[in-house]
Parts: structure tokens; C-alpha cells; sequence
């Protein structure tokens, strides 16, 4: 007889644990006549527990020097790298062709490194000592917005939920990612790589389950700094930015594909950042300028 | 059990040293491979803190410079300077990756063959190395973000010659940012300090980078000039003393080689009454006797407003006074070996100057080793600007002091002096720290700290102490065509 | 020398004469098995617990300190907390600990906590005292420093970073700060003051590189239960393991080591 596989349940991934739905339900995603699972159906309140999760994670987070994020994020992209075949064969379960999946696997790693690598410089790009007219030392910096709600696109299982994570982490934010409603098996597999990568627990929370279902609770949800929506936002942009004025979240759109090669770089990285400007006197006693 | 009546002194403890992996001779790292030379010369590696010779390493000839600068070229044409950013970030992110695997050997070589203490190999050069490494990996896709309006390019050849203060670092701060901007390189560590650049050819053989992207050659000063001088390189780099760097500028001007060089320094480390003192004292002994003083941006001038001096002098000698000599290898030691006979014979001709220009001298008791060339951290008082301690570099342990008055007089002897590397200015005044650092004349200055260093934070020097910066997004000009 | 320098300490609202007996034991007892174990240099406990205590303690010279002032917050009034010393001194106690009050101190009442610290130490009568600043409430250095050197000068024979019930208990660098105050006042007048590290301490290698700080800060006469003190519980058995270890060369297990 043929050995019998060990089939995985797939759970949500939330403040460095895999728990099911609080809820109990589920959904069956296919593909064809395949089934995919029975995919948690993530709730309103799940949705509450990963915002608690990400906001006590995001301070000690960005409080991590840059290098550590950056070498974190590289962590991530050794991880996937090394699980390639696994990742190969989920893309293809969920109905991509062997060759799509490869490069797929492929440029999510290439986007981590690239990624990897600004953490430690975006900063240097886009802060400023600013030339006052008046005695003083006065610089602005970027600072991370704080707790971010991702919605990844659908046409896209790994890279697009790869290509959303990383800037928003290497600014210093921490992150709640919906997975693709239909095709949602990667985006949780990656929370296993996360996992395993050095990230601490709350700083990537990942949901499964329907979009229109939590979009609104997350625009409401006034402990959410911005939201980003990827992919087609004609149907939802103008109620989402309606709805976010409760706490005036940022609001981030994105339909791109994410498979170009410039579908990535450091504005992503700047549009989940402050920027935050300090004055600090210069001691001049005898003449009036500033020397910076 | 009372205190008094027991010896306390520190037990031994020495890293061990049984899983490092030296080889007993060294050859040139060209091409990809370890070569011989055809002048087939070697000299001694020596242990400055036994005075025993730990391994062979090669003296290059002018042919083996021409293969060289011929492997970096064919590399350079051939796999590197149309390779895709992201592929060379890929590449140069091993390097890194690595150095952390093999930190532990790294450090205990890099100690044993220098003489500077383990603590500081392990805790502060190889993991800056590898950061350095690290930081620099990632720009090499993203350099037309560094300068708006323009498409960078790569120079071609670089010619980096490195002291022997920071053997590992400066290999680290030279061949990173080149690599990262699409260059290949060929380095001439110091001859004193080979074996960690040597190590480091190991891993990078090991990362597989393309042949020739690297090469690593050694030998004594006239390897150095003869791979600056050669013709077919496009970028000349040097970190070392000021003579040098006047000779190397001399010899390639009007070649049309862009040029950068790190020298000498004479730092002023500024202490005002309203600092915190002892966090000040501190800084005062990290600026001068960290790496025995062999550092370039070492705040070798002592400034102490007159209404602290006594209190500061006296903290000063109290913390000297525990400072612990000895074996670099000791985990608990602080001062290691002078670097050679040489620095030994120089850091004690100044200190026979210090004491016949009538500067008050003091030391701590220390038994010195009877191998091995040491030299107990020394502190010169009643020092004045015009004292030849106080405006030349000694490169040693060996602190000259002065009183002050009042800002403007402060900020005007520190700049008097021909080096603009580095300054410390201790205040907790903010104000005042930023007037102070709006003024001094140097390319680092440190407030209400000393000796920080990271790859994101550009070095260079003003003036005599050279021109171009290393670290940071400065860095990166010095080995492009902007 | 670490186990001859920790203090023993329980003060917990539920301890009881048995609990109070027990510890006692264990501090004059830490390791029968073992040959040439020193005890410790004193057990701490609270005032109702010190005649206790000293009974038990009889015949060896191992201290018995006492918390006292309203520990530990030291929230009441000047009155009470006096009446609170003089209890734990008529009981015998040969140490008293005392807080200061950090409220008072954060007002920048600092006469006050001065005045308070010295009306403390003349009811201390003979028994010496140890001001505790509670590091872990004061916030930065320089208010560590400030109230350590205020300590010192209204009196303390020692002073001490925490109560050990609230975080962050003894540091290093807060550890440092207080030993440099020591060190400057000994600069000054030549008079020595103790100081004790307290809570937070729970290994012997980190006991170590408090002893080296306080060798390369202050000198080896302060390497001396009277002049250097750890207020921890769990730092004597794992002492102990490390001894063990080095005898034997054998990793140890804490089966072996009675807690108390």
C-alpha cells in the first residue's frame, strides 16, 4: 500500500502563534476541482486580536536598530530561499504552472534582499538638516506610522503579499496581511517562514478569509495607523477613505503588478513613515547665524 | 574572609585558540586562487605580543602586482561591471554571512597578530567588519536613488593599501563600498597585519565571487607604491600616515586616478566644567588608550577647562590606575601589544620629548612583560599648544593635556593644528554641543562620547587628515563616476 | 566571598515564624556536604521577625538586618516610621534598611529626604544603616546620583539600589553610579560607605563583574561583607552549582541544592 501524507491544517497566524479563527468557520478556496483546505474564515475579532498583537509588538520593533531589521528581512529571504521546493509546489496546488511558480518563488526572495538592503538607508535618503534662518540645529527624520492593515492583491499568492510586507516592515511598522481570498495557502506557509526568520511575534499577523467581510471594521478600527489595499480599488476606495477619517489613517492604494522589477524600492517604504522635524538652539554669543 | 588580606588580583583568561585554522605559509590571493610568487620571498608574521613569527606570508614583486591589477581588470570587464546590481548585492552579502560564521576565528587571529586586545577584535572590529560588509551589499542595487539626477557608474580598478590599526575593518571599509558600486579591487594589507586579509580572501573564495573581483597581495611599503602607481588603475584609496599619503598623491597627480586617503589625526577631546565627569573621564580613556592609541581619530589633545582639571585629572589617574595590561589573548585585558618595534621605539622617543619640553609625566606601576613591546598608558599634564606632544602624532598611548578658559579659546586651539580627523566635545549643555560641533574643523566629532563608528556614518578628515569619507551615504561618491 | 557577602532575604506579606526559621538555617547550613562553604554575611526580614531570627542566629556571627520606614514604599508618616525603626532595634537588629521617600525626592524636596535619612540613622542607635534609593523609581542617572550622594552625606553606612519588588532592581551601570558617589565622597573626607546591589542578581558570573567593578571603582578593601553586600536569594545556589562545578568539573542540577 502507498504511504498515506499527513495532511496540514492551515490556522491564521497572529502575535507569533498559528490560532484557528476565533470564530470557528471556514471557507473552501479551490482550484478547479481541487479543494485547497478548510481555510480559517477570519472575524471582526480576529482581526481586534492581531491589531492588539501588532500594536504591543511595533515599539520594541522599531526600536530594533536598522542593521537588526535588515539582517532580520535577509533572514527572511535565506528562509524562503531554502524552502523554494515547498513553496514551488504550493503555488502550483493553487494553480500556477511550474515555471510562473519558480519565478514567483524567485523574485520574492530577490525582493527581500533588496529590501534588506534599504532598512538601514531610506533614512539617509530621505531626512534632511534643514538650513534655518535662525541659530538652530534643526533635522527631520522618518518615523514608522505604527500599525498597519494590508490587503494583498488577488492575482498574486506569494510575491504580492511579499512585495506589501517587506517595505511596510522595513520602515518599523508592524503589519495585519489579508491573504488573497482564493488563494490564500502561501501567505500562511510565508508566516512559517517568518516565523522561523527572527521576526518577534506581532510584528507580521497574518488573516485568510473575505475581504469585504473585514474591510470595513478594519476602516473603522481607530488603533489602525493606515491601511494599503492592493489591486483594483474602484469599488472601495472612496468608502474606505470615508470610513478611515475616524482616526485619519493613511490610506495607501497600490495596483501594481508586482512582478515588474521596479514594482519595489524606498517610497514604498517612505509612505508608511512620519516625518518628524526637531529644533535644537545653537549657543551663539557673539554672532547671530546657523553654521548647519 | 576579609578583602584585605587576599591578593584579588584578575585569574588568567585566555581565549582559546585551539579551533583557529592559520596556515603555516601564505601565497597571494590573485584570480580567484592562492598563487605563488615568482620572486618566491616570504617574510615572518609576528606575534608582537610574544615576538614569535605565527605564519609566512608573501612578498610580492612588481610582476605579481601587474597579475594582479591584470585579474581585477579581466574581472572587472568580464563578470562585474555589467552584472545586474542585485546579482553583485547577492554576492557581496556572503561576504558577511560568513565573516559572522567564522567570527570567533577571525578575532583571535586578528588579536594574535596585531596585539590588540580580544575584547576589541571580537566585540568591536570583526562584527563592524562584517556590518560594514552588510550595509554596503545593499546599495549595489540602488545607487541611482544615492544621487538625484544622476546614472552613476563604476571607476573600474581600485588600488586600496591599508594600515595595520584596524587590519580587518579597513579591508572591510575599503573593498565593500567598491564592490557595491560595480569596481574590483586589488589590496595591499599592511605588512605587519596580513593574515586577516587573508582570511578574508579565504571566505571570499569560499563565497565564490568571480575571479578577480578580489585580489589580495602583500608585502612591505614598495608593493604598496607600486600598485598605486601602476597605469591601468582607476581608483587609488589609502588609510595610513600623513607622509605616506603625501607621497601616494604626489605620485599618481596628473594621472587622472581618482584619489581618497584617510591619514593622521591629532584629535582635540574637548571637556567642559558643566560635563558629567565621570562619563567624561570614561570618554577620555576609550579616546586615547583604546587599540593602545593606535587609532587615527584618537583624541590624543586633552582640553580641560581650568575650573574642573584637578577633579578630571585626578578621576583620570584613579581610572588609569586600574586599567589592565597584558596578553591580548586575556579576556581581561584592556592594553595590548604596541603593534611593533618600530611604533614602540617612535611612542618612546615622544615620550622622552614629552618629559625634556618639561610636560608633567605620569604612568600607572605596570610590570611590563619581558616579551613583547608594550607601553603603559601615559598622561602628560601642564602641556601646552607649542609643545611638540601636543601638535605631532604619536600613535601611541599617550595623552598630552591642557587647561582652557572659555569657548572661543577652546574651539581656536583646537583647530590649530594642521589635522582635521576627529574632535570630542563633553557638555551637557545641548546648546553648547552643537556651537562647539558647528566649529570644529574635523570630518567627526563626537559629543558626550568617543570612538563610534558605523558603517551608516561617514569618516573622513579634513585637511591634512585627508580627504574623501568612508561609511555611509558619502561613501559611495568616492568610487563612482557621478 | 560571593556567599559570604549575600544577604539572605524574605519579606514576603506571608511569611511566618517557620518560614523566618527555616531561612536562618539555610544561612548558617548552605551546603553541608560540602566541605569549607562559608555562610553568609546576614539574613534580612522584616521588624515582627527580627527576635526570631536573632534566636536562631545565636552563636554565629551572621547579621540580622531589618526593613524598616514603611517598606517598601515609605509612604507614611515621619512618626511611624521611626517608631518602625526603633522596633526592629529593640528587637536586636544589628542592620537596618530604610527607604527614602521618592516621592518627596521627585517633589525636589531634597531637605526633606536628607533630614529624614538623618533622623533615621540616630535611631538606629548602633545598628547600621542602609538607605535604600529604589534605582528602579528614580529614572536616570543623574536622580541616582543626586540621591545617592544625599544618602551619603545625611549619614548612610551603606546604600542600596532596591527594595526587590518592582522592576528594574539592581543594574550595573546604575550600580556604577553609586559606587563613583562612594568612591568621590572616600576622595573627599577618606571615609568609607558600603554599598548593596539588590535584586536582579541571580548568577555568579554576573556576581563577578559586579565585584570586578567594584575592584576597578573603589579598590579591594570594599571586597568585604562590611563594605559590599548582594541582596539576592537565588545567587547563593547557583554559587554553590559554580563551586561544584569547579571541584568536580561536573554541570550540576538544582536537585541537589536544598532552597532553603
Amino acid at each position: 500500500m502507498e504511504r498515506l501524507e499527513v495532511l496540514k491544517t492551515y490556522k491564521l497566524y497572529i502575535g507569533g502563534a498559528f490560532p484557528r479563527t476565533e470564530s470557528g468557520r471556514y471557507y473552501t478556496p479551490v482550484n478547479g476541482k481541487e479543494r485547497l483546505g478548510n481555510i480559517c474564515l477570519a472575524s471582526r475579532k480576529d482581526l481586534r486580536n492581531a491589531v492588539v498583537a501588532a500594536r504591543k509588538a511595533q515599539p520594541g520593533w522599531a526600536g530594533r536598530t536598522a542593521y537588526n531589521r535588515s539582517q532580520i528581512l535577509y533572514r527572511i529571504a535565506e528562509m524562503l530561499e531554502t524552502r523554494k521546493a515547498q513553496f514551488i509546489d504550493e503555488l502550483e496546488q493553487q494553480g500556477s504552472t511550474k515555471a510562473a511558480a519558480k519565478k514567483e518563488v524567485i523574485a520574492s526572495v530577490d525582493r527581500l534582499i533588496h529590501y534588506a538592503g534599504w532598512c538601514d538607508k531610506y533614512q539617509q535618503i530621505f531626512s534632511s538638516v534643514n538650513p534655518v534662518a535662525s541659530a538652530h540645529f534643526n533635522f527631520s527624520v522618518l518615523e514608522p506610522t505604527g500599525v498597519v492593515y494590508a490587503m494583498a492583491s488577488d492575482d498574486s499568492a506569494l510575491l504580492g503579499i511579499v512585495s506589501i510586507m517587506a517595505p511596510v516592515i522595513a520602515g518599523g511598522n508592524s503589519l495585519i496581511l489579508l491573504a488573497p481570498e482564493d488563494r490564500p495557502l502561501s501567505a500562511i506557509t510565508l508566516g512559517e517562514v517568518i516565523h522561523a526568520s527572527d521576526v518577534p511575534g506581532g510584528v507580521v499577523n497574518v488573516l485568510t478569509g473575505k475581504k469585504e467581510e473585514l474591510i470595513g471594521h478594519a476602516a473603522d478600527h481607530m488603533d489602525i495607523n493606515a491601511i494599503a489595499y492592493c489591486g483594483d480599488s474602484a469599488g472601495v476606495k472612496k468608502d474606505l477613505e470615508e470610513r478611515s477619517v475616524g482616526n485619519m489613517k493613511r490610506i495607501r492604494i497600490y495596483d501594481e503588478d508586482w512582478k515588474v522589477a521596479k514594482a519595489q524600492g524606498p517610497y514604498m517604504i517612505q509612505d508608511f513613515c512620519e516625518v518628524k522635524t526637531t529644533w535644537h538652539p545653537i549657543e551663539r554669543i557673539s554672532s547671530a547665524g546657523s553654521s548647519y | 574572609m576579609k578583602g584585605g588580606n587576599i591578593d584579588w588580583a584578575l585569574a588568567p583568561a585566555p581565549e582559546s585558540t585551539g579551533h583557529i585554522q592559520l596556515k603555516d605559509r601564505y601565497e597571494l590571493f590573485i584570480g580567484g586562487k592562492f598563487v605563488k610568487s615568482k620572486g618566491g620571498n616570504y617574510f615572518d608574521s609576528i606575534d608582537p605580543s610574544t615576538e614569535k613569527a605565527i605564519a609566512q606570508v608573501t612578498e610580492a614583486t612588481k610582476a605579481d602586482v601587474d597579475r594582479a591589477v591584470k585579474a581585477a581588470r579581466t574581472a572587472y570587464d568580464k563578470y562585474w561591471k555589467d552584472m545586474p546590481g542585485k546579482e553583485r548585492a547577492k554576492y557581496i552579502y556572503r561576504i558577511p554571512r560568513m565573516m559572522q560564521e567564522k567570527a570567533r576565528e577571525l578575532a583571535v587571529i586578528e588579536s594574535m597578530d596585531g596585539g590588540k586586545v580580544i575584547r576589541e577584535s571580537r566585540d568591536v572590529d570583526v562584527p563592524l567588519a562584517a556590518a560594514h560588509f552588510f550595509y554596503y551589499a545593499g546599495w549595489a542595487d540602488k545607487l541611482e536613488y544615492a544621487f538625484p539626477n544622476r546614472r552613476p557608474e563604476p571607476l573600474g580598478v581600485a588600488a586600496q593599501v591599508i594600515p595595520w590599526n584596524f587590519p580587518l575593518l579597513m579591508a572591510a571599509w575599503k573593498i565593500a563600498p567598491a564592490l557595491a558600486c560595480g569596481n574590483t579591487v586589488v589590496l595591499k594589507p599592511a605588512e605587519t597585519t596580513s593574515l586577516t586579509a587573508l582570511k578574508l580572501a579565504e571566505i571570499i573564495q569560499e563565497a565564490d565571487l568571480p575571479p578577480g573581483v578580489v585580489n589580495i597581495i602583500t608585502g612591505h611599503g614598495s608593493v604598496g607604491a607600486a600598485l598605486v602607481e601602476h597605469p591601468d588603475v582607476n581608483k587609488v584609496a589609502f588609510t595610513g600616515s600623513t607622509a605616506v599619503g603625501r607621497h601616494i598623491q604626489k605620485a599618481v597627480a596628473g594621472t587622472g586616478k581618482k584619489v581618497t586617503l584617510e591619514l593622521g589625526g591629532k584629535a582635540a577631546n574637548i571637556i567642559f566644567e558643566d560635563a558629567t565627569i565621570d562619563q567624561a573621564v570614561e570618554g577620555i580613556v576609550n579616546g586615547i588608550y583604546f587599540n593602545q592609541g593606535h587609532v587615527c581619530c584618537a583624541g590624543s589633545r586633552l582640553f580641560v577647562q581650568e575650573s574642573v582639571h584637578d577633579e578630571v585629572i585626578r578621576k583620570l589617574k584613579h581610572r588609569m590606575d586600574s586599567l589592565v595590561l597584558g596578553s591580548p589573548l586575556d579576556k581581561n585585558t584592556d592594553i595590548g601589544a604596541i603593534n611593533s618595534k618600530d611604533q614602540l621605539k617612535t611612542i618612546k622617543d615622544y615620550i622622552a620629548i614629552g618629559k625634556k619640553e618639561g610636560a608633567e609625566y605620569y604612568a600607572p606601576e605596570i610590570a611590563l612583560p619581558k616579551k613583547g613591546y608594550w607601553c603603559a598608558p601615559t598622561l602628560f599634564t601642564q602641556v601646552a599648544q607649542s609643545n611638540r606632544i601636543a601638535q605631532e602624532e604619536i600613535f601611541g598611548p599617550v595623552l598630552a593635556t591642557q587647561t582652557f578658559r572659555t569657548v572661543s579659546e577652546v574651539i581656536q586651539k583646537a583647530n590649530n593644528t594642521p589635522y582635521g580627523l576627529s574632535a570630542g566635545v563633553w557638555t551637557d549643555k545641548g546648546s553648547k554641543i552643537f556651537n562647539l560641533t558647528s566649529e570644529m574643523r574635523a570630518g567627526v566629532v563626537w559629543a558626550n562620547t568617543y570612538n563610534k563608528f558605523d558603517p551608516t556614518s561617514p569618516f573622513g578628515g579634513y585637511k591634512e587628515s585627508g580627504f574623501g569619507r568612508e561609511g555611509g551615504l558619502h561613501g559611495l561618491s568616492a568610487y563612482l563616476k557621478v | 566571598m560571593v556567599l559570604s557577602m549575600i544577604d539572605l532575604t524574605t519579606l514576603e506579606g506571608m511569611d511566618t515564624e517557620g518560614k523566618v526559621k527555616q531561612l536562618c538555617y539555610k544561612a548558617r547550613h548552605l551546603h553541608d556536604a560540602t566541605k569549607g562553604i562559608p555562610h553568609v554575611a546576614a539574613v534580612c526580614v522584616y521588624p515582627d521577625m527580627v527576635a526570631i531570627a536573632k534566636n536562631e542566629l545565636k552563636g554565629s556571627d551572621i547579621g540580622v538586618a531589618s526593613v524598616a520606614t514603611a517598606f517598601p514604599s515609605g509612604h507614611s508618616s515621619l512618626e511611624l516610621k521611626l517608631d518602625d525603626v526603633r522596633l526592629a532595634v529593640e528587637a536586636g537588629a544589628d542592620e537596618v534598611d530604610m527607604v527614602i521617600s521618592r516621592g518627596r525626592f521627585h517633589q525636589g524636596d531634597y531637605a526633606y529626604v536628607y533630614d529624614e535619612i538623618a533622623a533615621v540613622k540616630e535611631a538606629c542607635g548602633k545598628a547600621r544603616l542602609k538607605v535604600i534609593l529604589e534605582t528602579g523609581e528614580l529614572g536616570t542617572f543623574d536622580k541616582v546620583r543626586r540621591a545617592s550622594d544625599i544618602s551619603i552625606a545625611a549619614g548612610a553606612d551603606f546604600i542600596k539600589t532596591s527594595t526587590g519588588k518592582i522592576k528594574p532592581a539592581a543594574t550595573m551601570p546604575v550600580t556604577l553610579v553609586m559606587l563613583e558617589a562612594i568612591r568621590d565622597h572616600w576622595f573627599k573626607t577618606g571615609e568609607m560607605v558600603g554599598m548593596k546591589p539588590a535584586g536582579g542578581i541571580s548568577n555568579a558570573k554576573l556576581a563577578l563583574h559586579y565585584l570586578i567593578m567594584v575592584k576597578e571603582t573603589l579598590g579591594d578593601q570594599w571586597l568585604d561583607k562590611d563594605w559590599f553586600r548582594f541582596g539576592a536569594s537565588s545567587l547563593a545556589n547557583d554559587v554553590l552549582m559554580q563551586i561544584m562545578k569547579q571541584r568536580t568539573g561536573a554541570y550540576q542540577s538544582k536537585d541537589y541544592f536544598s532552597i532553603d
